[in-house]
C-alpha cells in the first residue's frame, strides 16, 4: 500500500489536493494511507517551499499548485 | 500523448500536439489584436443597436463601459497568458539557488526582479522564507522577495495598464521595485536576524528534494499558460466588471473634482501617510481593489496618493502578518511594516511632488 503526505497549512489548494488524490485513488482503485502534514517544521523536514506538497513513500514528487489528474494517476502506478 | 489510455480511461481530455498548440495560439493572438484594433467600434455598434442616443450622460456610461470591459479582459487575459508561461521558467527551489550567497544591494535587486515573475502563493509565504534562508539567502535579500512578489504581479499590472494606460503600469512597476529593494535592503542593515522566532532558528530544513519544477516541455508550458487564465481570469473577472462599471458611473455622472480636495495635488500633507494607513488593515486582492483606484482617480485623486493606497492595501495586511508572526518576533514584524510603510508613503509623497 502506498503512502501519500500532502504537505499544507490549510490552505485552499492544499485541501482540494487532498480530495483530489483521494478521488483519483478512488476511481483507480488503489488502497492508499493518506495523510495531512500541517505542522510547519514537519513540512519544512521535506525541503518543500510551495506548498501544497505531495509526498509519495517518503518521496517529495510534488511542490506548489494543485497537480492535475494524470500526475497523480502516475504516482498511483 | 494524446492517445494515453491511463488519461482516458480517467476522464482527462487527450492533450494536445506542439503543433496544435502554435497553431491555437497564432488563431488566437489573430482574434485578439482584430478585437483590440476594433474597441471603439464595438462600442459604437452596440450602443446604437440598444437605441441610445450618443452625448447624453447615460449612453456615455454605457459606452465607456462596452469599450472598456473587453480592453481589460483581453489585456488580462494576454499578460496573465505570458506569466503563466514564463512562471514555467522559474521555481522557488530556482530562484532560491539563484539568491543565495548574494550580497545585500545586488541581492535585493535580484530578489525583487524575480519577485515578479517566480510563482509565488502568500498561503506558502512561510515555507518559502525559512527555506530561504536555511539556502543561505540573506535575511534582508529574502525579505525584497516576499515584498515584491505579491505586490508587483502580473495581475495589478494589466489592470493599471488596461485602465490608466501603459505609463502608470510601467510607474507602478518600477516604484514597486524600488519599494521591494530599498525596504529590503533597510531590513537587512538592521541585522535583525535574532529577531527570527527559536524554532526558525533550529529548524532542521531538509535537503531539497522536490523536483525543481522548471524542466518543462512546450506542451506542458502552454498548458501551464492556459491553467493560469482560467484560474486568474476566472476568479478576477467580477472584480474587473465592478471595477468598469463604477469607473463608467463616475465618467458619466460624478463631477470630477469631487476628491480632489482630500485626495487630489493641492490636498493637505496628511493625505498621503492617512493613505497608507487606511490600507494595511485593509485587504484584498490586486483584483479587489481596482474598482476603488479607478473610483479615487476618476474623482480627482492625485496618482502618487493613489498609488500609495494601492501598494499599502496589497503589500501589507493583517493576514499576511499574522502568518509572518509564527516566524518572526514581534520587533522584526514592527520593523517590517515600519519600513515597508515609509518605502510607500516616500513614493507617493515624492510622485505627487514630482508630477
Amino acid at each position: 500500500m502506498k503512502s501519500i503526505k500532502v504537505l499544507g497549512t490549510g490552505c485552499a489548494n492544499c485541501n482540494a489536493t487532498l480530495k483530489l488524490v483521494e478521488e483519483v485513488a478512488r476511481e483507480k482503485g488503489v488502497d492508499i494511507q493518506l495523510e495531512k502534514v500541517e505542522e510547519l517544521p514537519e513540512i519544512m523536514k521535506y525541503g518543500v517551499m510551495s506548498t501544497p506538497g505531495v509526498v509519495v513513500d517518503g518521496k517529495v514528487v510534488h511542490a506548489g499548485g494543485i497537480p492535475d489528474r494524470a500526475k497523480i494517476a502516475g504516482w498511483l502506478g | 500523448m494524446s492517445a494515453d489510455p491511463q488519461s482516458l480511461e480517467l476522464g482527462v481530455p487527450p492533450r494536445l500536439t506542439f503543433p496544435r498548440w502554435l497553431a491555437l495560439i497564432v488563431a488566437a493572438a489573430v482574434v485578439w489584436v482584430a478585437a483590440y484594433a476594433y474597441l471603439t467600434e464595438f462600442a459604437d455598434v452596440v450602443v446604437a443597436a440598444i437605441g441610445l442616443e450618443r452625448g447624453t450622460h447615460f449612453a456615455e456610461a454605457v459606452h465607456f463601459f462596452l469599450y472598456d470591459t473587453p480592453k481589460v479582459l483581453l489585456l488580462l487575459a494576454g499578460i496573465v497568458f505570458a506569466m503563466g508561461i514564463i512562471q514555467t521558467f522559474f521555481s522557488p527551489e530556482r530562484t532560491r539557488a539563484l539568491l543565495s550567497g548574494k550580497r545585500l544591494g545586488v541581492g535585493n535587486a535580484l530578489a525583487a526582479t524575480l519577485g515578479i515573475v517566480t510563482p509565488f502563493c502568500s498561503c506558502s509565504a512561510v515555507p518559502l522564507f525559512i527555506g530561504f534562508l536555511s539556502a543561505g539567502v540573506p535575511m534582508g535579500v529574502t525579505f525584497s522577495f516576499l515584498i515584491s512578489a505579491p505586490m508587483v504581479n502580473e495581475v495589478a499590472l494589466a489592470l493599471l495598464f488596461g485602465m490608466f494606460g501603459w505609463q502608470v503600469a510601467a510607474l507602478y512597476l518600477g516604484l514597486g521595485l524600488a519599494v521591494a529593494i530599498v525596504a529590503g535592503y533597510t531590513i537587512g542593515a538592521l541585522r535583525m536576524e535574532n529577531h527570527l522566532e527559536d524554532w526558525v532558528r533550529a529548524i532542521q530544513v531538509g535537503e531539497a528534494q522536490a523536483p525543481d519544477g522548471t524542466d518543462f516541455g512546450w506542451v506542458e508550458r502552454f498548458e501551464a499558460g492556459w491553467r493560469h487564465v482560467k484560474e486568474i481570469v476566472g476568479k478576477v473577472w467580477p472584480y474587473v466588471i465592478a471595477g468598469i462599471a463604477l469607473g463608467a458611473a463616475i465618467h458619466g455622472y460624478v463631477p470630477e473634482d469631487f476628491m480632489a480636495s482630500i485626495m487630489g495635488k493641492d490636498a493637505p500633507w496628511w493625505s498621503v501617510p492617512a493613505a497608507v494607513l487606511l490600507g494595511v488593515p485593509m485587504y484584498t486582492n490586486a483584483a479587489g481593489i481596482i474598482p476603488v483606484v479607478e473610483a479615487l482617480i476618476g474623482k480627482g485623486a492625485a496618482l502618487g496618493t493613489v498609488l500609495a493606497f494601492m501598494m499599502s492595501v496589497i503589500a501589507l495586511s493583517a493576514p499576511e502578518m499574522i502568518i509572518l508572526r509564527k516566524v518572526l518576533k514581534p520587533a522584526l514584524i514592527a520593523t517590517f511594516v515600519g519600513v515597508v510603510a515609509a518605502g510607500i508613503l516616500l513614493v507617493g509623497v515624492v510622485f505627487n511632488t514630482v508630477l
